[in-house]
């Protein structure tokens, strides 16, 4: 087991920056999901950490150890592939002890500990089978197996619950969790879905044109995003642009928006808010004013029924504000109708423009 | 549900009737009418059209096991068969792996094109050739002899070798291009996900690869094999003297001796002896890929 350090790593193909002075520290036992839209250079980043390719600059380490140079079948690291990559001439058995046969281990030793990873992705009775026999989230466990049987220092996957559909999906992924937590192993989740890499990871890294945007905690990324990218790639937002008054922006029609979290700002420069639409709470009349809340007003002109939640979507100024509400069954407000928003500016994040 | 199943399966049938009928047409008139014309000569004493008396017999196939000369040339042949199949593979499969997994782009078509080249150019042509670069002060010779400093003598012209040579030329395109399907076919994700399991290069090509394009091998080694052992243009043209094996026995009967009972007898031992070759390998072959 070891953490991954990532030092201004650069690669370029062609004029192209894959990836673009990337830093990263991934702690001892770690879950990390990398996050980022399609061509952002997440995959770039795990080939480098994995070996299948070098970077043009930056250092990597291993467990401390620098390993730029060192090829791909020396830096003990386990891969899982999104299209799981199981050798289709042989047995689960035999795939699953594979790394451990190209190690020259006894015969013995090897059936052991194939049946002991089979057992903890519980296929153990699966091992006389071919990959063509198994469904798809057997083979993604078969995969998992034969990654970790090696006793890998890092474990890499690539998007490996792509190709499964939704409900296989959420048990792949606490089975996943699972078997990290019980051989608590480094692990660095390549992922396209959000909300994967919100439940599962201890931390997260958004990557966006190979550059790294935001990097820590789930939390911390949902609840105090840095860019207006970060704010609406993980999670939704609305986002408000204006001018910083130091406590908060004032919009182009003059509606000041206070805002208690994010960046400290000089007044006067552009500047952008960010609210998560659950925050905001919405009702037909003015109510109890709360002096310090945020407030404004709009007309409902969608509302899409989600079952345990609703979306409304509010029209103001030529904007429209999505709001979140749980469905308590106690009102439902019309299309066309005249409403209040409201939310506090603690849940207000200050971003700076750009 | 099973009747249902069947009655899918052959109003399927039905409908793809008129799509078969051509190529089984074709099939018929082009490969089966003049097979079983020399199947009904192998059995006869005289060819009909000389106008000669004619009875049925068994004389002709007789010949074959009643003279030893023919056992030996048939031995020959096979082996001739083993040998520049095993070349093609030694030749073949590298240069197949080297197109399907090494090369990308412009420099692929390149190699591709070169490897395909053989193929297109006239057979003849391409054995005369051979000769011109085979044969005592042709252009191996001249060249060896320029560079080195002492003073060989290349005459490869008429021998095993020239045969093997030739052969082998004009087949192995047919094992590049099977393996090369075969190879392309393996997912490089697989490659990279041994080698992240601690594979050498070697390892990957022993435990993954090669069960992997064994198909290909199998396919290419079957077109190959089968024609070799029937050859007589290369062996007649490069081999000379030393060139007599079992398809140069087989031409002679129908274009020299005019034996054309004895000739089509003798392919037709060929062709048993082949098929039951395969047969036996085929198991095998079967638990291989
Ligand atoms: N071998 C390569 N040659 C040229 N360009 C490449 C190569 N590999 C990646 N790229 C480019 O680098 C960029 C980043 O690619 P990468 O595969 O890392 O994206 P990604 O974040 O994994 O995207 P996705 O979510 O679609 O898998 C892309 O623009 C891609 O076109
Ligand atoms: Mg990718």
């Amino acid at each position: 087991m070891a953490g991954v350090q990532v030092a201004n790593l650069s690669r370029s193909f062609g004029a192209h920056k894959a990836l673009d002075d990337v830093s990263i520290d991934f702690a001892d036992g770690g879950f990390y999901a990398l996050l980022g839209p399609s061509g952002s250079g997440k995959t770039t980043l795990l080939r480098q950490i994995a070996g299948f390719d070098f970077p043009d600059s930056g250092r990597i380490a291993i467990g401390g150890e620098g390993v730029e140079r060192v090829p791909v079948e020396k830096r003990r690291i386990g891969m899982v592939f999104q299209n799981y990559a199981l050798f289709p001439n042989m047995s689960v058995a035999d795939n699953v002890g594979f790394g451990l046969s190209v190690r020259r281990q006894a015969k013995a030793t090897i059936a052991g500990e194939v049946q002991r990873a089979l057992d903890l992705v519980q296929l153990g009775k699966l091992g006389g089978r071919r990959p063509h026999q198994l469904s798809g989230g057997q083979r993604q466990r078969v995969a998992l197996a034969r990654a970790i049987v090696t006793k890998p220092r890092v474990l890499l996957l690539d998007e490996p619950l792509g190709a499964l559909d939704k409900a296989l999906r959420v048990d792949m992924q606490i089975e996943l969790k699972r078997i990290q937590r019980e051989i608590g192993i480094t692990t660095i989740f390549v992922t396209h879905d959000q909300e994967e890499a919100l439940t599962m990871s201890d931390r997260i890294g958004i990557l966006r044109d190979g550059r790294l945007v935001q990097e820590g905690p789930p939390e911390e990324i949902y609840d105090r995003p840095k860019s207006e990218f970060a704010a609406t790639f993980l999670g939704d937002a609305n986002i408000f642009r204006g001018e910083t008054t130091g406590a908060g922006i004032r919009l182009p029609d003059g509606t000041a928006i206070a805002a208690g979290a994010g960046a400290t700002l000089a007044a006067g420069t552009k500047a952008s808010c960010a609210v998560r639409p659950e925050r905001i709470r919405i009702a037909t009349d003015s109510g109890t004013p709360d002096p310090n809340a945020n407030l404004l007003r709009g007309q409902v002109s969608k509302r899409i029924f989600a079952g345990s939640n609703s979306t409304y979507f509010v029209d103001r100024d030529g904007q429209t504000l999505k709001v979140i509400v749980q469905n308590t069954g106690v009102e439902r407000l019309a299309e066309g109708q005249e409403v209040v928003l409201r939310w506090s500016p603690e849940s207000t994040v200050l971003i700076a423009a750009g | 549900m099973a009747g249902q199943v069947a009655t899918g399966s052959r109003s399927g049938l039905r409908s793809a009737l008129p799509l078969l009928l051509p190529a089984y047409l074709w099939l018929t008139v082009a490969i089966f009418l003049p097979l079983s014309a020399m199947v009904f000569f192998s059995f006869m004493t005289e060819l009909p059209l000389s106008g000669k008396a004619w009875s049925f017999t068994l004389d002709n196939y007789a010949t074959f096991f009643s003279q030893g000369l023919y056992w030996t040339l048939l031995l020959a042949s096979l082996r001739l068969g083993l040998e520049v199949t095993l070349w093609c593979v030694v030749i073949g499969y590298p240069a197949a792996y080297v197109l399907a997994k090494v090369l990308r782009g412009r420099s692929r078509e390149a190699i591709f094109l070169l490897v395909i080249l053989p193929f297109w150019s006239n057979g003849l042509v391409r054995i005369f050739s051979w000769a011109m670069v085979l044969r005592e002060g042709g252009i191996l010779d001249t060249a060896l002899n320029a560079v080195l400093p002492f003073k060989i003598n290349i005459d490869l012209m008429y021998s095993y070798p020239a045969v093997i040579i030739g052969l082998v030329h004009s087949y192995v395109p047919y094992m590049v291009l099977t393996c090369y399907l075969t190879l392309q076919a393996i997912d490089d994700s697989l490659i990279e996900a041994g080698r992240s399991l601690g594979a050498s290069r070697l390892q990957m090509l022993k435990r993954v690869i090669i069960p992997l394009s064994m198909p290909g091998l199998v396919a290419g080694a079957a077109l190959i094999f089968v024609p070799v052992v029937g050859s007589f243009m290369e062996p007649r043209i490069l081999g000379g003297r030393t060139g007599t094996f079992y398809g140069t026995v087989i031409e002679d009967q129908f274009v020299a001796v005019f034996n054309w009972p004895l000739g089509a007898a003798l392919s037709f031992i060929l062709l048993a002896v082949v098929l039951v070759i395969l047969a036996l390998a085929s198991p095998v072959l079967r638990r291989a890929a």
